[in-house]
């Protein structure tokens, strides 16, 4: 069986995310890079399958990024995927979700595949597109943002769940098709040392849009990020008061659910 | 040389970061108050590699050198130093002698399971006649048929109770101060081993540190690492991996004292504003932070010459010497800053403080680490310029 | 592309979600700038009787697609109902919810059509002839103003809870079955039962919503109160270190330097007066909401909301209110 793991580079956002002097994006100095955590979900579901179905079951990492994402490529190939496909090419800079859907469809199409994982959304847009409109180029079924995954005796088909407002869908699809991956499915790996070592025979093919036949950028310039905004200063507490206790308490539900919008 | 990371480094760097920052930090406050050695962290790091650092592969490892090793133990450290000392030892002294200078049929017997972390590797070296005066060693080593009888005690021993195999430097001739000692592998089945006296100490508490007694004790003549009479070489000859390991340790201890001193002092605020704003703290923080630096790059150093295979005596007690030293001054700052609340087991910076003082003292104390740069140094201007 | 503005609103059992009254006021603000026509699709069991809902907030059409293929969702049956409508209809822009069903089926149907996707945005503005969107982005640290370029429909989700409900203008849309289109082979994926959640909190580490407790707790027996509160928020339980140590509260739940480090969307900290240590372990929290007897305790001054006053007349009052709004 062939798995396809699709791997994002982001920036780490658990340090300070600040826009840059231009206005024009974020700043990039100093900002630690890492894999996608919703993708290493899927890296480890993709490791799972092959250790659970065995046979020459591999597992291929298709990244589409910069040069220097293959720090990260590498270091899905010491968790234990076997190989990896990256496309990178200037013309990609800044790429939408058509124009990375397109590339990567014809990258992994090209190459053929049996499932495809990857994260929910990746942390930098958090759009949660690229994957879906993936899943309609190469003509196949998706759930987004399983939970459990459980493929049947046969390889044709899985068993999905996954969460939504209170409760938990359980989903059936036919193979092949793209399960995008939610916190909770698993508890990926750590890189270990011996992958670490084998990682550095492992081939990453590098594909430019030349090479995929591409002779310009597909699906260009669909849409245009006019301003950059931080968020709200968040000032002194607000200190809710009235004079009856059950008064202030009301006042305090309306404004987490209204101003805060976290209830 | 450089002094940048590569990418694979930069991978082991983060695997050891995540593991210590998840797995250990879940752990690590009620395993150092409780003085609780944690089976399952190691039984994990071996999992991870961790246990064959700087083995080759052909004996299990994973081949990675002393920086990596360094790497590897500076990150734990930053988050339990306990858990470092073991790692340390296990890695840079009980893999490497056997390794060095073991027979193929001591490595082949050992070294697998001591990759793999079922057994853990220890270093048994030190009597309370013999701590930086290793001639003065008196525990003895008598053949006797095919077998060798040991008698006599190691003391301050780390993880000697969990131990699978134990170097142990005992005095095979009585006459010959400095090459009357043999290099040994013993292992805690052997009649006449004992687990002694378990020490409570003021820090590092959950590793243990323990006496081990032998009486009587019979060890096969195949477990004579090298040759009888070689102690004394494989003892000095260990010396610097170890120094370069303990000094990561301070390293990572120094590391968190900075860490947790910025953080504290961007929130304690007293007479209308932050601590950090004052410029007393901001010194210290200035201090620290180039000690680090300088440490860490004495470290690296160091790592990068034994890597390489070229000499790195002086470099190593350098690293030791400045590191052990600076982890020291960095947890008193750090604590100072934190005022009376560092004082109290509320926050972390009680621990280290306590972690960091044995930093001086073992692995070579720093008055032993001075002797040998001193004597490098001066060696290297004998050499520049004849008298 | 036409002016016109479709909303399609998520049916869950059997019920129109709130939240289409809010689209329908998304799409009343690009209406303003088109000058078009806002229509309408509801897919699922039981769109047949909930088409009603909406009729009365100035709609022209209301199309309800409920048959056999679409009882239980599917990604590719209904985006292609959704596909299908805007194709025929040359909708401008699509307005969907951004619940885990909206997500999931914009992103399908805006491949189907070939559009472009705006998601989870969190209001709407028609500004120069185009629809200016503000989302967040990088975890919802920042936020950026995103406008379509071309002329392709234009999918927005929107996040619940941020722009206000169309009020009722008293006209009547039109509302007309229609056919889904489907047929089996299209559907290679689909919902097969909906389960309720798993019983258990979720770890203090992994929630979203953490209630703690602080020494003011006086008892173990009184962590009840905030279990109430957590259980009703589907979060967690935390406790200070003062708590543990008083035996109130187990040591798995404390939060701080010599505890867990946590980052919940919402923090609420009951009796607990904000030291560095226990700062330490949640400071990251998005909202944080303290509870006190003390005016002067340090947790007001990291906290965004404060209420002065007993906890124990509090606490089962915000439990209550909560309970109403749910």
């Amino acid at each position: 069986m062939k798995v396809v793991v699709l791997l994002k580079r982001v920036p780490d956002t658990e340090a300070k995310i600040l826009i840059n002097q231009e206005g024009s994006g974020i700043r990039e100095d100093g900002i630690k890079f890492i894999i996608n955590p919703y993708d290493e979900y899927a890296i480890e579901e993709g490791l799972r399958l092959r250790e659970k179905l065995g046979g020459d079951t591999k597992v291929t990492v298709a990244c589409m990024g910069p040069a220097e994402a293959t720090e990260a490529i590498r270091t899905a190939l010491a968790m234990g995927a076997d190989d990896a496909v990256h496309i990178s090419d200037p013309g990609l800079a800044g790429a939408g979700p058509f124009t990375a859907a397109a590339v990567l469809a014809k990258a992994i199409g090209g190459e053929g595949f049996d499932i495809i994982f990857c994260g929910k959304q990746a942390i930098d847009d958090d759009q949660a597109q690229v994957q879906c409109i993936l899943a309609e180029m190469l003509d196949i079924p998706q759930v987004n943002a399983a939970s459990s995954f459980e493929i049947a005796g046969d390889g044709a088909s899985a068993a999905v769940g996954r969460r939504i407002e209170g409760g938990e869908e359980k989903w059936e699809t036919s193979l092949p098709a793209l399960i995008s991956c939610d916190k909770g499915l698993n508890e990926p790996r750590y890189a270990s040392l011996p992958g670490i070592m084998k990682a550095k025979k492992k081939e990453i093919r590098t594909k430019t849009l030349a090479d995929l036949g591409f002779s310009e950028v597909p699906n260009k310039g669909r849409s245009r990020i006019v301003k950059w905004l931080p968020l709200p200063k968040s000032g002194e507490c607000r200190m809710v008061e009235a004079g009856e206790t059950a008064d202030a308490v009301r006042e305090l539900v309306r404004l987490l659910r209204e101003e805060a919008k976290v209830i | 040389m450089s002094i940048d990371l590569t990418e694979e480094e930069r991978m082991i760097q983060k695997t050891a970061r995540d593991f210590a920052r998840k797995d250990i930090a879940a752990v690590v406050e009620q395993s150092n108050r409780d003085g609780v050695f944690q089976d399952e962290i190691y039984r994990r790091l071996a999992e991870l590699g961790f246990m064959g650092m700087t083995m080759p592969e052909e004996y299990g490892g994973v081949g990675f050198g002393n920086l990596c090793l360094s790497l590897a133990l500076e990150e734990i450290s930053m988050v339990c130093p306990s858990t470092a000392v073991a790692v340390s030892v296990h890695n840079s002294l009980a893999n490497y002698i056997i390794h060095t200078w073991g027979s193929d049929g001591l490595k082949e017997r050992y070294l697998p399971r001591m990759t793999s972390g079922e057994l853990i590797g220890v270093y048994a070296l030190t009597e309370p006649n013999a701590g930086s005066d290793v001639a003065s060693i008196a525990m003895s080593a008598v053949k006797d048929g095919a077998d060798w009888v040991l008698n006599g005690s190691k003391i301050f021993i780390s993880t000697g109770d969990r131990a699978g195999v134990i170097v142990v430097i005992a005095r095979s001739d009585q006459d010959d101060r400095t090459k009357g000692l043999t290099a040994f592998v013993v292992e805690p089945g052997f009649p006449g081993f004992s687990v002694g006296k378990v020490e409570h100490k003021m820090g590092l508490k959950a590793s243990t540190t323990v006496e081990l007694v032998f009486e009587d004790c019979r060890v096969p003549a195949a477990n004579v690492i090298g040759a009888e009479g070689m102690g004394m070489k494989i003892a000095l000859g260990s010396l610097d991996g170890g120094r370069i390991g303990i000094a990561s340790q301070a390293l990572g201890i120094a590391q968190t004292a900075l860490d947790e001193a910025v953080l504290f002092a961007r929130e304690r605020r007293q007479f209308g504003k932050r601590i950090l704003d004052f410029q007393a703290t901001r010194w210290k923080i200035a201090d620290m932070a180039t000690d680090i630096d300088a440490a860490r790059l004495l470290v690296r150093r160091a790592a990068r010459l034994r890597d390489a295979g070229r000499p790195c005596g002086k470099e190593a007690s350098m690293a030791k010497l400045f590191a052990s030293r600076i982890a020291n001054a960095a947890v008193y700052d750090s604590l100072q800053i934190h005022g009376g609340v560092g004082y109290t087991e509320e926050f972390k910076i009680e621990r280290f403080f306590r972690d960091a003082r044995v930093l001086e003292i073992y692995e070579g104390t720093s008055e032993i680490q001075r002797i040998v740069i001193a004597k490098k140094v001066i060696d290297e201007y004998e050499r520049m310029y004849p008298a | 592309m036409t002016g016109d503005i479709l909303v399609v609103t998520e049916i869950r059992n059997g019920q129109l979600k709130k939240a289409a009254v809010e689209l329908v006021e998304g799409a009343r603000t690009i209406a303003a700038g088109t000058g078009g026509a806002i229509d309408a699709l509801l897919i699922g069991k039981g769109a047949q009787g909930e088409g009603a809902k909406l009729a009365r907030h100035g709609l022209r059409r209301i199309a309800v697609v409920d048959d056999e293929l679409t009882t239980n969702y599917s990604s590719e049956g209904y985006a292609k109902v959704v596909a299908d409508l805007v194709a025929e209809g040359q909708y401008g822009h699509v307005l969907i919810c951004a619940t885990a069903m909206g997500r999931d089926l914009a992103a399908r149907a805006v491949a189907k059509a070939d559009g472009v996707m705006f998601s989870d945005c969190i209001e709407l503005r028609y500004e120069d002839g185009a629809c200016v969107a503000k989302r967040p982005v990088y975890a919802g640290k920042l936020y950026i103003e995103i406008v379509p370029s071309g002329d392709r429909p234009v999918f927005i989700t929107v996040r619940p809870n941020n722009i206000p409900p169309a009020a009722e203008t008293g006209d009547s849309a039109e509302i007309a079955a229609r056919p889904s289109g489907l047929d089996r082979s299209m559907i290679r994926a689909m919902v097969k039962e909906i389960a309720a959640l798993a019983g258990g909190r979720p770890d203090v580490t992994e929630a979203d919503v953490i209630v703690s407790g602080g020494r003011a707790m006086k008892d173990a027996a009184n962590f009840k109160l905030l279990e109430e509160l957590a259980d009703l928020l589907g979060g967690a339980v935390g406790a200070s270190r003062a708590a543990v140590d008083a035996g109130f509260a187990p040591q798995p739940l404390q939060v701080g330097q010599t505890g867990k480090v946590v980052n919940p969307k919402l923090y609420i900290a009951a009796g607990i007066s904000g030291a560095i240590q226990h700062l330490a372990g949640m400071r990251t929290s998005k909202v944080i909401v303290a509870i006190n007897k003390d005016p002067n305790a340090p947790i007001f001054e990291k906290a965004h909301y404060g209420i002065v006053g007993d906890l124990f007349e509090i606490v089962p009052i915000l439990t209550e209110e909560i309970k109403k709004i749910m």
